[in-house]
């Protein structure tokens, strides 16, 4: 097991790299990067020949990304748009995506675990039919659509909820954009449960809790969900990394100020340390929600043992 | 059907001329504990029906092992998981019959009275203990289970009493091994798990559903014993449901030769193979390998089993009979007592074939 994770730790240095690497260049080229500090105007050729300087951008690509990843390790990400570092921006922000995640996370696993158990254990049935074509809907209809559509009837025309989240973002008013968040993996949520379960439910081991004389909940919940969940936890836990990158859009129909607002005003701002320090991030989370899902695999499923 | 269906029953007057004749528990008017009457399973497929059971009656009694023998399809299982209640239902349905249980008609009882008796008065064991036990859960998990379901005991209560069970099926360092996953554990050993399992709540019904089918030659033997061995200590009734001529031999007290979902032959278990009285059996018996006829062709009975969607009219075994003659064809054979040629019954045989003189006396 200790190996197993030193291993996996080591593996997530070159994908790390890899990463960042090809995020760093891909900004490089997306334009000049002192461009976007001189306000609205192009700045004059002397004083963006002194930025450069001033920022190492004279400096060879490889020598930059070096630069720049040894700051992040020192913990400093550079300054952002606005002057401020891109850390200070970052405390500011991550913690709202997180629970605009969490709030996605809770949707996902509470409607969709519970659907697709009510729709595996009644396939064909109408209820079945229903839930399949509603999954179907959302997951062909983009985000933006359902969450505009959503903001406008529930938020504007209703006024249900606030159309627009207020800066702090508190979790009452992350409901609706959690929902929005989280609706098209939630519709993949359905279908993998439901899939699993209606796989499960004639498998020798529930026909054995059944003629053990357990009652019929727990057949389902401690014999038959125990069992179809494994492949669904390792659906959710990668989309975890998705989801808090995917948020650019929610965040940007909401108004709310997390990650996907800040990397969209740095890509806009043409600010590669407010993009290549987010990404960086991002990264990061990804691989570790990636590592603790295949670890919690092992504890799902006491066949696998790691070596 | 010659046979008229039991439509009132009266507990007390046990025995009418259509029930399997009971053995030895039985003779002193006792009603059985365990008596199936007139049974019929049908599985609804698209848009026809598999008639799975098509009358079946036979009884157990208290510490009385009855081995139900039939090939794949013979509907043996299926009377087994109708008698527990775990029918896949839909498609599975029980079209007609009685189930009498201590008593009482099981299948007049709500599914709560149902899975009450589920585990703590009758239990069954699977065939293949790997995929019957839950993967992901640990073996004291799941026998725990039985207790912290059905008497409400603690956790510490009932992992104590798992580790006892599994002392009690021989499995060596049970203290250690209680937490352990069924993938690690030996085919025998799991085997041994299930049967504790089963008896767990010292039910007075067991149900082995072909308990050796997966197992090594040598293991097959020590589990058999084991579980003879714990049936009589705990007086039990054991139905072995088993297509394995072999293992039926040592153990049960009777058999029930199953066919196309009808019990075609019964009888004490050393009369069948002396003197089988169906032709069916008699197939059967002569296909066992004997060492004594090493090098000769092994006998197989010809064809194959009837298609359960369509069978055929008459006795079911009619087109794979030798001696099959038109009323084979056209009348449904009655299970009728078996007697030797100058009258005299013999107890507990029956045989479901026009000419069972003939198969039995030559």
């Amino acid at each position: 097991m200790a190996r197993y994770l030193v291993r996996r730790l080591l593996q997530m240095i070159p994908v790390f790299v890899g990463a960042t690497l090809l995020i760093f260049l891909m900004v490089n080229v997306m334009g000049d990067p002192v461009a976007g500090l001189c306000g609205e105007r192009a700045c004059d050729s002397a004083t963006a020949a002194q930025l450069k300087r001033e920022f190492g951008l004279d400096k060879p690509v490889w020598q930059q990304y070096a630069t720049y990843m040894g700051n992040v390790f020192t913990g400093d990400f550079g300054t952002a748009f606005n002057g401020r570092p891109v850390t200070e921006l970052m405390a500011t922000a991550f913690p709202v995506t997180i629970r605009l995640t969490l709030v996605a996370i809770v949707f996902e696993i509470v409607i969709g675990i519970t659907l697709g158990v009510v729709t595996g254990l009644r396939r064909g049935r109408p209820v079945d039919t229903a839930v399949l074509l509603a999954t179907l809907v959302v997951i062909s209809v983009p985000t933006f659509v359902t969450g505009l559509l959503l903001q406008l009837l529930l938020g504007v025309k209703w006024g249900w909820v606030r159309p627009s989240v207020s800066p702090l973002a508190p979790l009452d008013e992350l409901i609706l954009p959690g929902l929005v968040l989280a609706s098209v993996s939630l519709a993949y949520v359905t279908r993998l449960t439901r899939t699993s379960i209606a796989e499960n439910r004639r498998a020798d081991y529930v026909r054995t809790a059944v003629a053990k004389g357990l009652p019929r909940r727990r057949v389902v919940v401690r014999h038959l969900l125990r069992n179809s969940l494994i492949p669904v936890v390792t659906f959710i836990g990668t989309d975890i990394g998705a989801l808090m990158g995917g948020a650019i859009v929610t965040e940007r129909i909401f108004n709310i100020h997390g990650v996907g607002y800040q990397l969209y005003q740095g890509i806009l701002r043409q600010n590669t340390q407010t993009v290549v320090g987010f990404v960086t991030v991002l990264v990061l989370v990804f691989l570790v929600a990636n590592l603790l899902v295949d670890l919690l695999y092992a504890v799902l499923d006491p066949r696998i043992r790691y070596a | 059907m010659s046979r008229t269906p039991v439509t009132k029953h009266d507990e007390g007057d046990g025995m009418t001329s259509l029930e399997m004749a009971p053995t030895d528990a039985g003779a002193d008017g006792a009603a059985p504990l365990l008596e199936v009457r007139d049974l019929h399973v049908e599985f609804a497929v698209r848009d026809s029906v598999t008639k799975a059971v098509n009358g079946v009656n036979y009884s157990v009694s208290a510490g009385e092992t009855l081995a139900v023998l039939g090939e794949s399809g013979s509907g043996k299982s299926v009377t087994a998981q109708a008698i527990m209640g775990i029918l896949d239902s839909p498609p599975g349905r029980i079209a007609k019959g009685e189930i009498f249980f201590q008593g009482q008609d099981i299948l007049r009882l709500s599914e709560g009275e149902r899975r009450k008796l589920r585990g703590a008065k009758m239990a069954m064991i699977f065939q293949d203990a790997l995929s019957s036990l839950n993967p992901v859960l640990s073996v004291g998990f799941q026998l725990g289970e039985m207790f912290r379901v059905h008497q409400g005991m603690s956790r510490k209560d009932s992992k104590a009493k798992a580790i006892e069970l599994m002392d009690r099926v021989r499995i060596p360092a049970a203290a250690q091994r209680v937490g352990d996953y069924p993938h690690q554990f030996s085919g025998g050993m799991r085997q041994r798990i299930m049967i504790a399992m089963a008896l767990a709540l010292e039910p007075d019904l067991i149900i082995a559903d072909e308990p050796t089918t997966a197992l090594d030659v040598t293991v097959q033997a020590q589990v058999m014993d084991l579980l003879a061995e714990l049936q009589r200590e705990y007086n039990m009734g054991l139905i072995l449901i088993t297509h394995d001529l072999g293992v039926v031999a040592d153990v049960a007290d009777k058999i029930a030769v199953m066919y196309a979902g009808r019990i075609v032959e019964t009888a004490p278990v050393h009369e069948l193979y002396k003197r089988p009285a169906h032709p069916y059996t008699k197939g059967l018996l002569e296909s066992i390998p004997r060492l004594d006829h090493k090098g000769q062709e092994l006998y197989a009975i010809k064809g194959l089993p009837p298609n359960l969607q369509a069978i055929p009219p008459g006795c079911a075994f009619n087109p794979r009979c030798a001696m099959a003659q038109d009323v084979c064809r056209t009348d449904v054979p009655p299970l009728v007592p078996v007697t030797e040629l100058d009258g005299t019954e013999l107890p507990g045989r029956h045989s479901a074939c026009h000419f069972w003189k003939e198969t039995i006396h030559g």
